[in-house]
């Protein structure tokens, strides 16, 4: 029937012009370099780790599988990462969740200020963290012998627990789930909650039945990141663990890495393999999770109109503010007192007073200047390579979704999945010996560290690309494509601006996260190519605690300059580049 | 510009075919509308004439170049065509003149020669002065007509429309359409319009194909559509023509054949190769019904609705004997039938459906 009916010219007449050209040949090459890319930063190492602990030194052997399950200490280590690694994501998750709400939908004063001091922590490098709060709570705190309620020397830090290990994961990662679900709300179109207004719901059943599964891919995605950072930190389980006796799997590592030497190589690469796991099968249920329904969001449209709290607002700015005052401004005060006492119990005073600290790790400390240096170097090139390196990428990980990209995207995740010091062992284990063919040596340089941070931190980078991908109508694409833009065209007119704000807030992420990095480099770095975060250590761990706070001080501020500084850039920037900012 | 030729193309989204044997051929300078309920087909078959979808069979061509085959697809970027899209598409990090003009951008044209056309573009559409603007910052006609003129500024040989007026409101869907057949009448491009509102296809299209769960029902212009019908499905369609079941009792002779419906002899309208058979269908039109006097002869019918529209009603209602059947009419002033009592009507004529044949 419908063959007859269009009147279709005699087929004869029709023959295929040799002008259909092969597919689009810059596409293949972009995808070709993305691809390598993720091979040599993931599953190369992922596979040599793998050998070691199959094969070690070429041979099959399980020894290292069946000495790690017999391992008694293996099972508490497991349990204790999944207690903390849960723990700190509910926290994480239910702070990061409310506060933005609060934040974003009603009317409260001053938000651009507590933007800025509720995402400070995450910008703090982990072991700062619990060196500020471990200075602040414990018996030697210069702040609370200043208020004469320090307990007696000696006495027992309450953080050195799993409680205290869950409250700090939570007060580091709460801002990440934070960021997510605040550029998620960014996002809802006002009309969807007027719409439910209109329908006759109150506030609260809006918020419940209208923004809060809106919020679901944010908070999923942020959950699963929140709980992969958990199970893999190493900073704060280390600082506060460790004197408790209670070990999770990353410090577990460590320890046998730190008694053992190599010799402990297979076994910490199988205690690592059982980490990972433990990381994917979070992974891999979020993405199950937020396949279940569709929120993408397809109109453009004005924000949402702020809630007025009316007489309540004053009481809730107060308690927002208090919140600001528990997690940033007491442990960030105790470190600043720490760096300014002249030795370990000393008590604050104006005649104890000093800045020798600071002039010894600036001026006289080889070491520490370098490690200024180099760490800045370090993360401004990983951040820019991985934001290069996430838009294609996302592009193909949310766009184009076929089988090998979802290998793509799980293969991303694993290098962070992975504790930090899994990753280094696998650098070490790849580069010991030179690259062959080229007879490259990277073992013991600058390079091996930056390599490490780049497979390791793509994916905070990739994440908040792929979510935005999600949240892109695709018609924009295809209209610039029938504008007859080719693929590297759209890219860098089209897809790149457009993803720009999370891709490049993830890229900020990294260069916060590698500044004061310590997991990888404490295992990679050789002299000349210390690390901020090494030169920390090394101080805490030869009971120079001043020193390390003087460092850990000066690394919060510089870290708070360029978030003041880059606030100022803001106005040249599309909306949502800095996640702090309002 | 070009003409379009959909040769015999079918698609297949694993089990499901969406597109089964589809061939439309579209001359060059045409406007053809593209109508049919949600889930017909219709946005696939755009989808695939714009390059983003592959064909699972048949052939696509463009301007007399193929640019679909199963084995072979020339990307959306490579075949010149323009679209309007239902959401607007509008680049957000654009400004108004940056979204015109991209398309110009990417074929390296000069700048001065960008601005011209841009300009030349936006005062088409009645936007001079709106370059600065960001699409954020315009109504939703404006950022239509930005669409628009984004499409027209590269003189594409085919524009598709994928229901660019969806999301307008009324008053400026008239408004909207003026302006589409304006373009059409200036540029001569060839249109394929996609829409599931016969209004809007009938107002603006030299032809109109009617697609059904991936098949083309009809293909014909509006008037032929509305008269002649060639199956159910399109006459029930189309301004809601109503079916009536009828005998055919002479052969066709000059147009037209004698039919028995619901018991009442008829003249009516039917293709020149009729001839006499039973359980045949009736399209009839609301205007081809009229209600008549109760003494006069008459299908005896019972009155279900009646609405006044404005000097006129629609008037709903079933033969006593078959209240299966649905029948409506209109009723000018003054409106004398009311909803619940019996009355009588009489159908002037109609158009028999052809017989329903396999596909050769």
């Amino acid at each position: 029937m419908a063959g007859s009916i269009g009147g279709v010219r005699n087929s004869s007449d029709l023959v295929i012009p040799a002008s259909i050209k092969r597919g689009f040949p810059s596409e293949w090459v972009l995808t070709g370099l993305v691809v390598a890319i993720v091979v040599i930063l993931s599953i190369l190492p992922m596979l040599r780790l793998v050998q070691e602990i199959i094969a070690p030194g070429g041979r099959l052997s399980i020894a290292a599988v069946e000495a790690g399950l017999s391992n008694p200490a293996t099972w508490t280590a497991t349990w204790h990462s999944l207690v903390v690694g849960f723990g700190g994501t509910a926290l994480a998750v239910l702070f990061g969740t409310a506060v933005p709400i609060l934040i974003s939908l009603t009317d409260v004063r001053g938000r651009s200020a507590f933007v800025l001091c509720f995402v400070t922590p995450l910008m703090i490098a982990p072991q700062v963290t619990a060196l500020a709060w471990l200075q602040l709570f414990g018996p030697a705190s210069p702040l609370l012998k200043l208020l004469g309620i320090a307990p007696p020397l000696g006495s027992r830090n309450p953080l050195y627990s799993a409680q205290g290990i869950i409250l700090l994961l939570g007060v580091q990662y709460g801002p990440l789930v934070f960021l997510m679900v605040r550029a998620g709300l960014r996002k809802l179109p006002r009309e969807l909650v007027e719409a439910g207004l209109a329908g006759g719901a109150s506030r609260w059943t809006v918020l419940r039945t209208i923004v809060l599964p809106l919020m679901t891919p944010s908070i999923i995605g942020a959950s699963a990141l929140v709980f992969v950072s958990c199970v893999g930190n190493f900073g704060i389980p280390a600082f506060l663990g460790i004197p408790a006796n209670y070990l999770v799997l990353p410090t577990l590592i460590y320890q046998r890495l730190a008694g053992a030497g190599p010799s402990a190589l297979a076994e910490v690469a199988f205690l690592s393999v059982l980490i990972g796991v433990i990381a994917m099968v979070g992974i891999v249920a979020q993405d199950i999770i937020s396949r279940r329904r569709d929120y993408r969001i397809a109109t453009t449209s004005l924000p949402v109109e702020p809630f007025e709290l009316g007489r309540y607002r004053v009481l809730v700015e107060a308690i927002m503010w208090l919140i600001i005052c528990a997690i940033l401004v007491l442990p960030m005060l105790g470190l600043f007192l720490t760096s300014l006492v002249p030795g370990y119990g000393i008590p604050l005073s104006f005649k104890t007073v000093t800045l020798s600290n600071y002039s010894f790790v600036l001026f006289d400390h080889a070491a520490a200047k370098s490690a200024f240096f180099n760490s800045s170097v370090l993360s401004v090139a990983a951040a820019v390579f991985a934001v290069l390196v996430a838009v294609p990428l996302g592009y193909f990980i949310a766009w184009r979704t076929s089988w090998w990209s979802k290998v793509l995207n799980l293969t991303v995740e694993l290098p962070y999945a992975l504790p930090g010091v899994v990753l280094a062992i696998a650098a070490l284990l790849m580069f010991l010996k030179p690259i062959p063919l080229i007879d490259l040596r990277i073992y013991n340089t600058v390079w091996i560290i930056l390599y490490a941070y780049l497979a390791r931190f793509m994916v905070l980078a990739l994440r908040p690309t792929v979510s935005g991908f999600h949240q892109i109508d695709r018609s924009l694409e295809e209209a610039a494509q029938v504008a007859g833009a080719g693929f590297v065209m759209r890219l860098r007119t089209i897809i790149f601006p457009m993803v720009a704000p999370v891709a490049v807030a993830g890229g900020l992420l990294i260069f916060m996260t590698a500044f004061s990095e310590l997991t990888v480099s404490a295992l990679l770095w050789a002299s000349g190519s210390e690390t901020i975060g090494v030169v920390i250590f090394s101080f805490e761990q030869g009971g120079d605690s001043s020193y390390a706070a003087a460092i850990s001080t000066m690394t919060v501020a510089l870290t708070l300059l360029l978030m003041l500084a880059s606030n100022f850039l803001a106005r040249h920037l599309p909306n949502g580049v800095l996640p702090w900012r309002d | 510009m070009a003409g379009l030729t959909i040769d015999r193309v079918s698609k297949r989204f694993g089990d499901y075919e969406a597109l089964s044997n589809v061939s439309i051929n579209v001359a060059d300078g045409e406007f053809l509308a593209v109508l049919g309920p949600s889930g017909c087909g219709k946005t696939t078959l755009l989808r695939m004439v714009a390059g983003f979808e592959k064909v699972t069979d048949g052939r696509i061509i463009i301007g007399g170049e193929t640019m679909s085959t199963p084995e072979r697809n020339l990307p959306p970027e490579k075949r010149r065509v323009g679209i309007v899209f239902q959401n607007y598409a509008l680049w957000p990090h654009m400004t108004v003149a940056e979204n015109v003009g991209y398309s110009l951008k990417v074929a390296k044209v000069s700048r001065a020669e960008r601005d011209r056309r841009v300009a030349e573009a936006l005062s088409l559409v009645n936007l001079t002065g709106y370059g600065d603007r960001r699409p954020a910052n315009l109504s939703g006609g404006q950022r239509q007509r930005v669409a628009l003129a984004r499409c027209l500024v590269s003189a594409p040989s085919l524009v598709l429309f994928d229901e660019p007026l969806a999301n307008l409101d009324v008053h400026l869907r008239a408004a909207m359409e003026d302006e589409f057949a304006d373009f059409h009448k200036r540029t001569g491009t060839t249109i394929v319009y996609i829409t599931h509102d016969q209004a809007e296809a009938m107002a603006l299209a030299d032809r109109i194909a009617v697609m059904d769960e991936g098949r083309l029902a009809q293909l014909a212009p509006p008037r032929e559509l509305y008269r002649e019908p060639a199956n159910e499905m399109v006459a029930s369609f189309i301004s809601q023509g109503i079916i009536l079941p009828a005998d055919v009792l002479t052969a066709a002779e000059a147009g037209h054949c004698r039919v028995r419906v619901l018991g009442h002899e008829v003249l009516v309208r039917c293709r020149p190769d009729e001839s006499p058979r039973a359980a045949a269908k009736l399209c009839c039109r609301s205007p081809e019904l009229e209600a008549v006097g109760p003494s006069e002869d008459g299908i005896p019918v019972a009155i279900k609705r009646v609405v006044y529209q404005g000097g006129r009603a629609r008037v709903e209602l079933s033969p006593v004997e078959r209240p299966d059947l649905n029948l409506h009419l209109e009723q000018a002033d003054p409106v004398t039938l009311v909803a619940g009592v019996e009355a009588r009507v009489r159908i002037r004529t109609g158009w028999l459906i052809p017989e329903a044949r396999n596909a050769p």
